[in-house]
């Protein structure tokens, strides 16, 4: 009885699990390589199996929309050139004899207001060298920087104005 | 010709990867404490890592291994920093206070050992 009701609080449109299926499918086509029926059939099954699981375990209720999704490609653009930046600047005190470092702890208040779009910022900032987010509650996240200067670049609030390009709702 | 380029591009980038693996050990084993080993481990974590895909999918040329490739870094670039949170936010709770500059405004005490007495532990300040 209680699983009815878990179930239907998480019900996936059917577009979702469509979406959700071609997704798994075109993975397993490609994953497998060899095209015979046996292995095509077995792939439904696979792919039907882990949408049921999927659905739940509540994966629907974090989805988010196709036009997100497609804004992914320009955040991790982004995220890539962030990367390149700190690492090289992480790199340089790690390797400088003096190790010159300024641990701060610096307290995001985001305004994003999905877990997928927390998990996505904090994901983000925790992806660049020199910063790592390390506790999230409710709207604030807490970020630890290695430098002064990794605590500046994220006080400028990019990353969280790039997530919010996503436009995650 | 085409080839040729491709085949030293990819090894630059595999020996950056390595590198760049190589400064995160170095990293970790030269920064003082939990949190700041974290930030060594998160250079071997991105930047290695797609440093070392690229350079074997240019490897790997048009081929289905090149996809998987491709996934196999996108799957590792998503739970690397989860993990990461994970690891932070379980030393977080048990207690261990990182350790902060003088002059920040969230520690008043960072002369104290980064390990607080007990009763310290609740984490009543974040």
């Amino acid at each position: 009885m209680e699983n009815s009701t878990v179930a239907a609080k998480y019900t996936a449109t059917p577009r979702q699990s469509l979406g959700a299926f071609i997704v798994l499918m075109i993975s397993w086509l490609l994953w497998s390589g060899i095209y015979k029926p046996l292995l095509i059939g077995l792939g439904v099954f696979s792919c039907l199996l882990s949408l049921w699981l999927a659905r739940r375990t509540g994966f629907f209720r974090h989805a988010i929309s196709l036009r997100s999704l497609l804004r992914l490609p320009a955040l991790w653009w982004w995220v890539l050139k962030e990367v390149v930046k700190s690492s090289i600047e992480v790199a340089r005190i790690v390797l400088s004899p003096s190790l010159p470092i300024q641990p701060e702890l610096v307290e995001l208040t985001t305004s994003e207001k999905t877990d997928s779009g927390k998990v996505i910022l904090g994901n983000t900032i925790t992806l660049a060298p020199g910063t790592v987010t390390i506790d999230v509650d409710e709207d604030r996240l807490l970020v630890h920087c290695l430098t002064t200067n990794s605590a500046a670049s994220l006080r400028s609030r990019e990353a969280e104005h790039r997530v919010a390009q996503l436009d995650i709702s | 010709m085409i080839d040729t380029v491709l085949h030293i591009l990819s090894w630059i980038l595999l020996c950056t990867g390595g590198a760049f693996v190589l400064i995160g050990g170095i990293g970790a084993l030269r920064l003082p404490n939990f949190y700041t080993r974290l930030h060594a481990a998160s250079l071997t974590e991105t930047m290695a890592t797609i440093l070392i895909f690229t350079g074997m999918i240019l490897q790997a040329g048009l081929t289905l291994a090149a996809l998987k490739l491709a996934a196999i870094m996108v799957f590792l670039l998503l739970t690397a920093p989860t993990a990461s949170y994970a690891l932070a936010n379980a030393a977080l709770q048990s207690g261990l206070r990182p350790h902060i500059q003088r002059g920040s405004a969230k520690a008043p005490d960072a002369q104290n050992p980064e390990i607080q007495s007990p009763d310290t532990k609740n984490r009543s300040e974040t």
